[in-house]
């Protein structure tokens, strides 16, 4: 069945965004991200024009982390203040980013910084995740205790001034790191269309030592804020919030996130983390070839304004 | 598929409202009449509506030739092409190249009051209608749209390439295409033109414009106009969403929040 979306100006098959949806769904509630960084691809290579495919994932993300985050402000695993720090650096991150992003599609560079973005991110994340879970699958193995968190070690981090107590995180830490973690997830949120759980999670456990059960929670408390600014922001200054589109892939996005929770639950910790470290690193290859593989056509049209 | 039909409208124009363009048959005299040949084409609707499910439709365009030689006639020596083009916008061509061995934006040409679309139906193979240089004196055909860049002092040559490079991509999107036999006779002076309309054509104002050729020479031209909206709803948000964009972004996050609370309750499973 054929829909018109009204800001693309295009006729899309409506099964195949809802399940994009549900599939995207699906797989961020089994991971606990929003699912941003697979929607926004995924829209691209279905030719939806990547400055909509953005602004219209940061409006689904909005669905799904409301959706995540209360189920974790039911089982008290949201830290509220560490989360509002986060957000106050996130506000600030994404103005610039929607400010670049404006800039970058008038001198018609968009598409490529969007897709680098992509590969050089996921590419990292994805890879030293993938590492980091095999390293933990083999030590499983062999019988050893899994250490994750070593309690005393401190970096250079917690040697920054201007520290807060987090009574939900048990921490005790400077907030520029914190704030200054919140922007840069602001600033990627704008451009990718992502909410940034993918970078969010491991940057709060391995670079502020926050415990792994409050992260996921405290995480998607923040990306409902900065991907609901987001989306206000590019409907403000771009008009690329395709809200047809979106309400396609929530509707889909929201029924695939409670099954994938569950689906989540009978998976190894570390099983999950390799799983999803081969879904990033495969969308990443994705991208990466594409830009490095002759184009159909060298030419593009563009209209100026829009 | 949608078929929009445009019926004629009854001869409204009276004769002095004729073309500049007389006819030129001094290539047969013995048949050139006292009324030259008028073409004419109506549209009973002047507003089509795109709805949710629009995925491309026919527009069907109705017209009729007048005071015409019943002899020509019967030769089949009457040609008609009509065209429909849409509303005109400035376009940015880019071209990628290979840098670092990736395929970058660099270079890029704009050109003004370029037809979002450009669709053309004829009785038969344009070559057999009329000559290379009538097509162009008429601006007939995409090949022979005048595409005018911004920068006019800039390498003629280089122009040329991404005038090609817009009417590739143009015709690739099914924007720019042409129906041969898409125009037919359906009596001696009625014809039945039918067009694609492509599931993203541009909305706003197209013209429509029929041509009649005699023997190969061009003898008289009519127009109409076509308007092409976003139906109710799709019209609606599309507004909303261009004049109040920090409400429309609102509401897209109201609708966020209310589907992700609605979606736990309903398919919660924990």
């Amino acid at each position: 069945m054929g829909i018109y979306l009204p800001i693309a100006e295009m006729s899309v098959n409506l099964f195949v965004l809802l399940a994009m949806g549900a599939t995207v769904g699906f797989l961020s509630g089994m991971f606990g991200v929003g699912g941003g960084f697979l929607i926004t691809p995924l829209l691209i290579f279905y030719n939806i024009p990547p400055a909509i495919a953005v602004a219209t994932g940061a409006n689904q993300v909005v669905a799904s982390s409301f959706s995540g985050a209360l189920s974790h402000m039911k089982k008290g695993t949201l830290d509220f203040k560490l989360g509002t720090i986060l957000l106050a650096g996130g506000v600030v991150g994404s103005t610039v980013g929607i400010y670049v992003f404006t800039l970058l599609r008038a001198v018609g560079q968009l598409d490529l910084f969007i897709s680098l973005l992509y590969v050089v991110l996921l590419g990292i994340v994805g890879g030293l995740m993938l590492v980091e879970s095999v390293r933990a699958m083999r030590r499983a193995r062999d019988g050893a205790v899994p250490t994750l968190k070593k309690s005393g070690q401190h970096n250079w981090i917690h040697r920054l001034p201007l520290k807060m107590r987090f009574r939900t995180s048990k921490l005790f830490v400077s907030v520029i790191p914190v704030i200054a973690i919140g922007a840069g997830i602001g600033f990627l949120s704008s451009i990718m269309g992502v909410g940034g759980g993918f970078i969010m999670v491991p940057a709060l456990i391995y670079l502020l030592k926050v415990p792994t059960n409050v992260v996921i929670g405290t995480s998607l408390f923040q990306i409902i804020f900065v991907s609901a600014y987001t989306t206000i922001v590019h409907a403000t200054t771009n008009f690329t919030v395709d809200i047809v589109l979106a309400f396609a892939l929530m509707l889909g996005g929201v029924a695939g996130a409670q099954y994938g929770a569950k689906a989540g639950q009978r998976l190894r910790g570390e099983q999950l983390r390799a799983l999803l470290a081969l879904l990033v690193l495969a969308v990443a290859i994705r991208l990466g070839f594409d830009l490095f593989v002759r184009p159909q056509s060298i030419y593009s049209l563009a209209t100026p304004g829009y | 598929m949608l078929i929009i039909m445009a019926m004629p409208v009854a001869a409204q124009e009276a004769p002095e409202n004729l073309p500049a363009l007389a006819p030129a048959s001094e290539q047969q005299p013995l048949q050139q009449n006292v009324n030259p040949e008028l073409i004419q084409i109506g549209l009973s609707t002047n507003r089509v509506e795109i709805t949710a499910d629009f995925d491309g439709a026919d527009l069907t365009i109705f017209g009729s030739v007048e005071n015409l030689d019943p002899l020509v006639s019967r030769q089949g020596r009457y040609d008609v092409v009509v065209v429909l083009e849409g509303p005109p916008r400035e376009v940015v061509v880019r071209r990628k190249d290979r840098v670092l061995g990736m395929w970058i934006n660099m270079a890029s040409e704009t050109f003004v009051n370029v037809p979002t679309s450009y669709s053309v139906a004829t009785t038969r193979m344009p070559q057999d209608i009329t000559d290379a240089n009538s097509y162009k004196r008429l601006s007939l055909g995409a090949d022979n749209l005048h595409i005018e860049p911004i920068d006019r002092e800039g390498n003629p040559v280089t122009i040329e390439e991404f005038r090609q490079a817009l009417r590739d991509r143009k015709a690739a999107a099914g924007l720019f295409n042409m129906r041969v036999g898409g125009v037919e006779f359906l009596s001696q002076s009625l014809f039945r033109a039918s067009l694609p309309l492509s599931p993203s054509v541009p909305v706003g104002t197209h013209k429509a414009r029929a041509f009649l050729f005699k023997n190969g020479v061009f003898i008289s031209e009519s127009s109409d106009y076509l308007t092409i909206v976003k139906a109710g709803f799709e019209q609606t948000i599309y507004r909303f969403s261009n004049n109040h964009g920090f409400a429309y972004g609102l509401l897209a996050t109201l609708l966020a929040v209310l589907t992700g609370w609605l979606g736990r309750l309903v398919f919660r499973r924990d």
